[in-house]
Formats: structure tokens, C-alpha cells, sequence
């Protein structure tokens, strides 16, 4: 097994819809102050609600230090768009942009686009995968130096620092370069929930962050041991993924629950483990897990996010603070920094390099 | 002296960028991408009441002899989402988003358009734009289809010009229907819309937004342009920077709009314009030539004539006389970017003001392109600027600055105050939303 290093812990903020940007920037400031690693906020174009990435891009200037994970679905939308979307967002938050990447595979959600009927689940995650290949290509298309402003030559740009990506794939191609330059970030880190199934391929291949499912540790860390070994037969060395457990929380009846702890439970919003009990019992469960090297963190979801949120600041990660296990402050400024992931080296550059 | 009476003159601010209006080499130009310069010139513009802060698009680099053009500012952040950004630093300027109804689909962006009109209380405004352009659907998956599903309906009449303001119209439809299917009291109904270019179903993820309907901006000025935005637009962003032109357009747009139900108050006509300012009229006609001379500079002079020229003319000097040889309009040189029309008209206008007046290629080009509209001391332009408005050859402005971000300071510091006293520009905002700032009817939702 493994070693982790630090914990990471991170947060939903998707609940019953609301439109009004206040919400959300309560919520996710709630959250900075417990130096949460990142908030997400789900979306899906079948369901009430805003789009995430719009509103978290509002949330950014109302926030210092906290990253921000919006769900971005690949099926319907264009590569091109959803690669400089995601860029931006991680320029209006200064380097604190991520996406969850998922997929749109109802007949309903097909007919709200008329363009293409529903696919299976593994035809839709392949072009996931396609999908953040081509963004981190185009990321990496305009080179961090790209910009000279040389007024001898009057050239604005470098263009032999720029580059097309001549991305084909299964259902799309990609001329390039981006329209925006490289993200503050380098690659906005990539989320996807992994667990079994046909994103799992996609989380091994392309995800910074990989979220699972577990009801055990040592469950845990067998899931985390095979996304580490698939990960590492893509050739990516597996310490620069980090794999967080996803869990539904419910911690409204924090001190009267007769049998607080984990639980199997209903699949609920993402589906998945259900903790149920109070602040301080899941503090202990995550430490626990966190000390037996399962897990690299967490990542919450909190059945009522206007109280749980504030219950798991205010009590869990409070808790986990004084016994030293989770930052009090955030030492860094990128979610790439929180999470203790270096700046990837930009492809084109090395290549360049490298002849 | 106040006169209340006075027809109102609605401002707007341009983002500068990717063009070579933007003097990048000034030492005050700073960062086109990052978000602090686009919260300057946002807060700047709201400082000076104006109508709304407005932002071109691009989905592709421009080329130039096949290879990525390097003279201008290259490279912006995507439209929406800095808007996103910005609704959370500003309180009521109105946000307005360039973006191609080719290349996208409508229930997506008009999910995100209400989604910016929830999160920024009423102040988003979408500015449509078409692109039947092959070399842009490179990037999209739309791209793939767009020769063969688009291309041969345009193909006998006209060229394109038929199809792409087809398509947006549609575009613009739908989406408004996606927008009225929450009833006021916060029902969702499903909606059905079945098309020449989009067959839709389902049930829209967003409830009626503040206003209804995010303003709808059109640009362009062919006759197929200005019917579509007689027919649909809020606003028209136009190039009209002359009285005289101003005039005839204004009177030919309004016109239109009475066979759709509509009155002329219902549209307001914009013409986007470039200022320069100095303490006297002479000192700003000296800092608008030497404004002129670094946009222009001797490499994007050789540019512009190979535009017209379609051939490559490296070889020439800026400051020598200009070719000989006869332009290929047909070369395809130059890629991504609006071409010239007429080539061989503008090269010959060109070899005529050259010889007449001795100028070189530079001179030929700074002449002939990129001149400044309104230049003079701050009570010059505040008078120009009022009788456009006042004899109805616009409804307003939006103003291009050539710096980045500090390009509107000066504007608003000294110009805007002159609008005020002489009654012809608001002193606070009176509105809550963009509609209200523009003084549009809201749209009249279904129960």
C-alpha cells in the first residue's frame, strides 16, 4: 500500500436549486474558512438548477483561496468551448479553477440538444476521456511564454510558441489552438467519479482527482491500490492523482443518533456511501481512514448543505485541526497547490525541448 | 445649464483586444487576459453609469500566409464566464456577451445566458453573431456538418448570406421560447420546438430570469442584418461613425421595425466608436495621429496592403511607394479575419491617394484605415456626441478605448460629467436591470 500525505478534504455545495448568486457564495466562503481543498457544485441538463461553471465563475471574486469543481457534462456540448470555459474560469479565480467531468446519457437530455440520440454509458465516457484530452491539449497549446509584446518586431505573440493540436477522435476534431492562453494552473485540475464502471478508464487516464466509493477502509484502499495501478499503465505516475472517497453526509441529528457511522444507504444525489451521526464521529472516521493510508481525503456531500456544511467546519474539521491532521490555512494559492500537485509541464514546450 | 427634456444617450464599453485598435505597446497597456483588467474597466464604466460592458468573441486565431497572426493583441477569455465574474464586482452594469449562434446550441446557451441574468439581478445581454465559416468549424464539432447541412441550402442564392441569419434567427426564437416556459408564478412547462434547424424537447432547467428575456444585441449592417435585428434585436451594434451615414441608417433601421409590431423606441441603434481627449482640441488631433501611427505600425502596414493585395509583399518598405503589380483577390492569404471587399476598388483608391498626396505604404495605410471617430477637448466631444444623439444619427455609443484597461478613465472623468450637466446622460442609475437602463418594455411572459 501506498503512503498518503496530507488530507484533503472537499465539499459539495449542490443542493435543492437556487438561482440567486448569495447561496452559493455563503456556502462556498463557509467553506474557505474550514480550508477546504475545493467545493463542487453538480449540474446536469435534466434537472432544475443554474450551470454550475457560471456560478461558481460568480463565486470566484467573492472568494480568496478556495477551489472551485462545477460539473461540466461532455456529451452535448463542444470540446472547444468546454476546454476555454474551464480556462477561464481558472483566470477569474487566479488558479483555483477545476472541473468535474460527466456525461449526459438519458434520451431526455438528447432531446433538449435534437442533435444525436442517447449512447451508452462506455461510448459516452470514451469521448469524455477524448474530450479532457483535447482540453489539456489545448491548455497546453499556447506555451506559458507565448505572450513577448517585442515592439522592435511589433509582434504581439510568438507564434512558434503557439500550436495545433490536430486532436481527431471518435466524434470529433479539433483544429486548435485555444482562444484563451494557458490557464494560471497550467491544466485546471481534472475530477471524475470513478468508481468501477465505465468512467473508470477516463478517471485513470485523465483525472487529477478521483473520486470513489467505498464503506470500508480496507475497501478503500484496494480501490485506490487498482485507480493508482491503472493510472500508472497509462504511464502517468500514479503519486500525481489523488483519490478521495466520496460521501453522502447527514449530520442532522448529530448528538441523538442512536448508531452513528457509515452506512450503505439509499443511493442519494451522486449515489453512494451515507454517513450518518454527528461532526465529531465523522472527524474520528476520517482520521481513521485517512491514518491506515486509504484514502488521500474526502469529498462530502452534505444532505442539507446550509447546516451539515456548517457542522462539518465548524465540528469535523475543527476537530481535525486541532489534532494537527488538516491545514488551518491554505499555505498556497492554486487548487493545484492545495492539493499538493505540481504545475504540469506544457507538452509542446518539452517536445520543443526535447529536438 | 440642465434640460431635462433632452433625448437620453445610452454608453456602453467596449473590451478592447484582437484588433489593432489596441495600443499594446504603450507602457500603460496592461494585461488583456487577466481578470484585474477587465474589473477595471467594468467598475470604471459603472462608475460612469453606463448602459453596459460589452465583450467580443473569437473561435479561432487568425491567420495571415497561413500562420497564426502575431502583430495584434491574440488571445481573450471566454465571454460568459468572465461575465460571471464581473456581475460579482459591479451592482448594475448591464453585461453583454458576443456569442456565435453558429457554433452553439440553444438550450445550452440560453440556459447560460438566464443563468448570468439570475446571478447578476437582471444586467445580461446577448450579442448574436453567425459565422458560415469552415475555417472556424474547424474547432467544432458543428464544423463537420455545417458544409454539408448548412452550405447547400445557401448555395444559388446569394452565397451565404440567407443561411446563417436563418439559422440565428431560429436560434434566437428558441431560445426566447426556452425563456417564457416558466410561467411567473414559477411553474415549469415542457416546450416543444420543432424547426428548419433545431427539433427541441424537453423542459428548460431555469426559471424566468429577472428580466425575462437577457437583452438581444445584434451586429452587422448588411439588409439581411438589419431586417434580422428590426425583427428581434434590442440593440443594434453598428460601424455608422459618421453624422451623415448615421442618419441614413438610423432612419432605413427604425423603419423596419413597424411591419414586425414593433416601435422605434423598441430598438436602440449603437455605433461602436473610438475617442481621443486633450486639453485642447489641437493637442487631441496631435495624440490621435501619433494613436494612428502605433496602431499602424510599419509591420501591420505591410499587412493591411497584403489584405487588400492578397499576395505576399514582405519584401516591400513601409516607407517606400506603393507595388506596382495588381492585387489577387483570389489568393486566400488571409484567413480568419472579416475580409475587405472590392479588392482591386480599395487598391486602386489607394494608388490614387498615394501619388496625389506622396505618401508611402505606411502613410497610404494610417490615411485610409483606423481613424479616430470623435477627437477633441472633452467639451468638443461631449457636443459631437449629443447632437448624434439629438438629431438621430444614433441612440448612443460603445466606446472602443486603444488601452487596456485604463482606456475609459479619462473618458468618464471628463467627458461623462459634461453629458450630465448639459442633460443629455444620466447622473445614478434609475434601474435595477439592463432593460430598464436602455428603457425596454419587459417581455411579455406566457401564463
Amino acid at each position: 500500500m501506498s503512503a498518503t500525505n496530507g488530507l484533503h478534504l472537499a465539499a459539495e455545495i449542490g443542493g435543492p436549486p437556487h438561482y440567486d448568486a448569495r447561496h452559493y457564495v455563503e456556502l462556498a466562503r463557509l467553506a474557505e474558512r474550514g480550508a477546504l481543498d475545493f467545493v463542487t457544485l453538480g449540474d446536469s441538463f435534466a434537472r432544475p438548477g443554474p450551470d454550475a461553471l457560471a456560478v461558481l465563475s460568480r463565486v470566484a471574486p467573492a472568494t480568496r483561496r478556495i477551489g472551485l469543481v462545477p460539473t461540466v457534462t461532455t456529451t452535448h456540448t463542444e470540446p472547444f468551448h468546454v476546454s476555454s470555459a474551464v480556462a477561464t474560469l481558472d483566470w477569474v479565480s487566479r488558479g483555483r479553477a477545476g472541473w468535474s467531468a460527466d456525461v449526459s446519457t438519458t434520451e431526455a437530455e438528447a432531446r433538449l440538444f435534437g442533435r444525436r440520440s442517447a449512447a451508452p454509458a462506455a461510448e459516452l465516457w470514451r469521448e469524455a476521456g477524448e474530450t479532457a484530452d483535447v482540453a489539456a491539449r489545448l491548455w497546453d497549446s499556447w506555451e506559458d511564454d507565448a505572450e513577448i509584446r517585442d515592439v522592435a518586431t511589433g509582434r504581439f505573440i510568438d507564434r512558434d510558441k503557439l500550436h495545433y493540436v490536430d486532436f481527431e477522435g471518435a466524434t470529433f476534431t479539433v483544429r486548435g489552438p485555444a482562444i484563451v492562453p494557458r490557464p494560471p494552473q497550467g491544466h485546471p485540475v481534472t475530477v471524475i467519479d470513478g468508481t468501477g464502471g465505465p468512467s473508470q478508464e477516463a478517471a485513470a487516464r485523465h483525472a487529477d482527482v478521483v473520486l470513489v466509493r467505498a464503506t470500508a477502509p480496507e475497501q478503500a484502499a484496494g480501490i485506490r491500490a487498482d485507480v493508482r495501478r491503472r493510472a500508472a499503465a497509462y504511464g502517468r505516475d500514479p503519486d500525481t492523482l489523488r483519490v478521495l472517497v466520496a460521501l453522502t453526509v447527514d449530520l442532522g441529528d448529530a448528538e441523538t443518533a442512536p448508531e452513528p457511522g457509515l452506512e450503505s444507504g439509499p443511493p442519494l444525489a451522486a449515489g453512494g456511501s451515507y454517513y450518518r451521526g454527528g461532526p465529531v464521529d465523522l472527524a474520528e472516521l476520517i482520521a481513521r481512514w485517512h491514518r491506515a493510508g486509504a484514502v488521500d481525503g474526502f469529498h462530502l456531500t452534505p444532505i442539507t448543505p446550509e447546516r451539515d456544511l456548517e457542522r462539518i467546519v465548524n465540528g469535523t474539521v475543527a476537530l481535525l485541526q486541532h489534532r494537527s491532521l488538516f491545514r488551518t490555512f491554505y499555505p498556497g494559492g492554486t487548487l493545484r497547490e492545495h492539493l499538493g500537485l505540481a504545475r504540469p509541464a506544457n507538452r509542446y514546450a518539452l517536445a520543443e525541448a526535447r529536438t | 445649464m440642465t434640460a431635462p427634456t433632452r433625448k437620453q444617450m445610452h454608453l456602453a464599453a467596449h473590451f478592447p483586444g484582437v484588433n489593432n485598435t489596441t495600443v499594446w505597446t504603450d507602457p500603460r497597456s496592461k494585461s488583456q487576459i487577466e481578470f484585474s483588467s477587465f474589473e477595471h474597466l467594468a467598475r470604471t464604466a459603472e462608475r460612469g453609469r453606463f448602459d453596459f460592458f460589452f465583450l467580443a468573441e473569437g473561435l479561432r486565431l487568425r491567420e495571415h500566409k497561413g500562420r497564426i497572426h502575431d502583430l495584434d493583441v491574440v488571445g481573450r477569455p471566454e465571454s460568459l464566464t468572465v461575465l460571471s465574474a464581473l456581475a460579482a464586482v459591479t451592482d448594475r452594469l448591464g453585461l453583454a456577451a458576443t456569442v456565435n449562434a453558429t457554433f452553439n446550441e440553444p438550450y445550452e446557451l440560453a440556459r447560460r445566458l438566464a443563468t448570468l441574468d439570475h446571478l447578476s439581478d437582471g444586467r445580461a445581454a446577448w450579442n448574436v453573431v453567425t459565422s458560415s465559416d469552415a475555417f472556424t468549424g474547424e474547432n467544432f464539432r458543428r464544423g463537420g456538418y455545417l458544409d454539408r447541412a448548412d452550405l447547400p441550402r445557401a448555395l444559388g442564392s446569394a452565397r451565404t448570406r440567407g443561411t446563417p441569419y436563418t439559422r440565428a434567427a431560429e436560434f434566437v426564437a428558441t431560445a426566447r421560447e426556452l425563456w417564457d416556459t416558466w410561467t411567473p408564478d414559477g411553474t415549469p412547462r415542457p416546450f416543444r420546438h420543432q424547426g428548419q434547424h433545431f427539433t427541441i424537447e424537453g423542459e428548460f432547467t431555469v426559471p424566468r430570469s429577472p428580466q425575462g428575456h437577457p437583452v438581444v444585441i445584434q451586429a452587422g449592417d448588411s439588409p439581411a442584418g438589419r431586417e434580422f435585428a428590426a425583427s428581434a434585436a434590442d440593440v443594434i451594434f453598428t460601424r455608422h461613425g459618421t453624422l451623415e451615414a448615421g442618419r441614413t441608417f438610423y432612419t432605413d433601421v427604425k423603419a423596419r421595425l413597424a411591419k414586425y409590431g414593433r416601435q422605434p423606441e423598441d430598438l436602440k441603434i449603437m455605433p461602436g466608436v473610438t475617442f481621443v481627449l486633450g486639453d485642447s482640441d489641437a493637442e487631441a488631433q496631435e495624440s490621435a495621429a501619433e494613436i494612428r501611427r502605433q496602431q499602424i505600425s510599419p509591420q501591420n502596414a505591410i499587412l493591411a496592403l497584403e489584405q487588400v493585395w492578397g499576395r505576399d509583399l514582405s519584401s516591400y518598405d513601409p516607407d517606400g511607394p506603393l507595388p506596382e503589380i495588381d492585387p489577387d483577390p483570389d489568393s486566400g492569404l488571409v484567413q480568419g479575419r472579416v475580409r475587405i471587399g472590392h479588392q482591386l476598388a480599395v487598391a486602386a483608391r489607394w494608388r490614387a491617394l498615394s501619388e496625389a498626396k506622396g505618401l508611402s505604404i505606411r502613410q497610404t495605410v494610417i490615411e485610409t484605415t483606423g481613424r479616430q471617430s470623435f477627437i477633441g477637448r472633452p467639451e468638443t466631444v461631449a457636443s459631437e456626441l449629443i447632437e448624434f444623439v439629438s438629431t438621430d444619427a444614433a441612440d448612443g455609443f460603445i466606446l472602443v478605448p486603444h488601452l487596456t484597461p485604463g482606456g475609459l478613465d479619462e473618458f468618464v472623468d471628463r467627458v461623462v460629467p459634461l453629458l450630465q450637466e448639459r442633460g443629455a446622460f444620466r447622473s445614478e442609475y434609475t434601474g435595477l436591470t439592463l432593460r430598464s437602463h436602455l428603457g425596454l418594455a419587459d417581455p411579455v411572459g406566457k401564463d
